[in-house]
């Protein structure tokens, strides 16, 4: 059962090139926006910290 | 009034933060049903005059990836006139956060078209009026982005890239009836018409079932850019002060 399922009746090769294309796109997407949520977060954590370094001197 | 209460970014940025766990919970599990339905609760070929092979599974990614690509595209033209008409800043953000997603699909769509039309038309890809025009949304998309990110000032940028959007919106109607036009004599395409009527039932759930875990799925996505976006942007406000001092992301 489990042959027939990856070999897909001999078209594996579009069948998994297609949902692997999926998988790629929506996993790379999501990667990108955690990580640019932490980039953003730690840009603003610094900006926040050196203004409030001034405002104490 | 309380229905533009949502539209202040301040208020927006925690519900979205809210509400993102449910939309990535929702598509997990609707992208698992789908998928598992698609795979093997399915007969191996799809019907009508044309019976296709195996290979006609790529039907639960392709076309919903395809609508998709058009009602976000909808959504980004919507935002983009309410942007212009009331002059509402989360419009233009909600508008921005959808685009990458939009394109995203649109590229999916495209893609698992070529490896759909390789087996079963015998060529990656043909200049025929629905790919062609699937293509020049694509390229609308990529537009749409590079003109916005081209322009330093956020706001002209905005409006400029909106305009943009609105005009690009003649492509949808055309994509939709480039196939289903209303005298097949008069286009002749290579891409199928598009009918639900006389699908399998099996294939035309997990087909619904997959374009609904997409859009669970874009949601999520989209509210997730849009945060970044809010903080972005307002990052002079009190509120997004306060909220990175205090740490309570």
């Amino acid at each position: 059962m489990m042959d027939a399922f990856f070999s897909q009746g001999g078209y594996a090769f579009y069948v998994w090139s297609s949902y692997g294309m999926a998988l790629i796109l929506l996993v790379l997407e999501l990667v990108q926006l955690r990580r640019r949520r932490r980039t953003i977060l730690a840009r603003l954590g610094r900006l926040m910290r050196t203004r409030a370094d001034r405002g104490n001197k | 009034m309380k229905l533009f209460r949502f539209s202040s970014p301040a208020t927006f940025y925690p519900l979205a933060g809210k509400m993102i766990p449910w939309f990535a919970v929702l598509a997990a599990v609707t992208f698992l049903v789908g998928l598992y339905w698609g795979f093997f609760e399915t007969p191996d070929r799809l019907g009508g005059t044309n019976p296709q092979k195996e290979y006609y599974r790529i039907i639960f990614i392709h076309v919903p990836a395809a609508w998709m690509s058009m009602w976000i595209y909808l959504v980004l033209a919507a935002y983009s006139a309410i942007g212009l008409v009331f002059n509402t800043r989360l419009s233009f953000m909600m508008a921005n956060a959808a685009a990458p997603t939009g394109a995203l699909f649109t590229f999916l769509a495209l893609w698992t078209g070529a490896f759909w039309g390789r087996p079963s038309w015998g060529t990656w890809w043909d200049w025929d009026p629905r790919l062609t025009s699937e293509l020049i949304l694509f390229f609308l998309y990529v537009g749409y982005l590079a003109l916005h990110s081209a322009i330093d000032d956020s706001r002209r940028a905005d409006k400029a890239s909106a305009l943009l959007a609105i005009v690009g919106l003649v492509m949808i109607p055309v994509i939709f009836w480039s196939i289903n036009c209303p005298d097949p004599n008069q286009c002749a395409a290579l891409h199928q018409r598009s009918s639900m009527s006389n699908m399998e039932p099996n294939i035309l759930w997990s087909m619904l079932i997959m374009t609904f875990a997409l859009w669970m799925y874009s949601f999520a996505a989209i509210f997730m850019r849009i945060r970044g976006i809010i903080l972005e942007r307002e990052a002079d406000t009190t509120w997004v002060r306060e909220l990175v001092v205090a740490g309570q992301r």
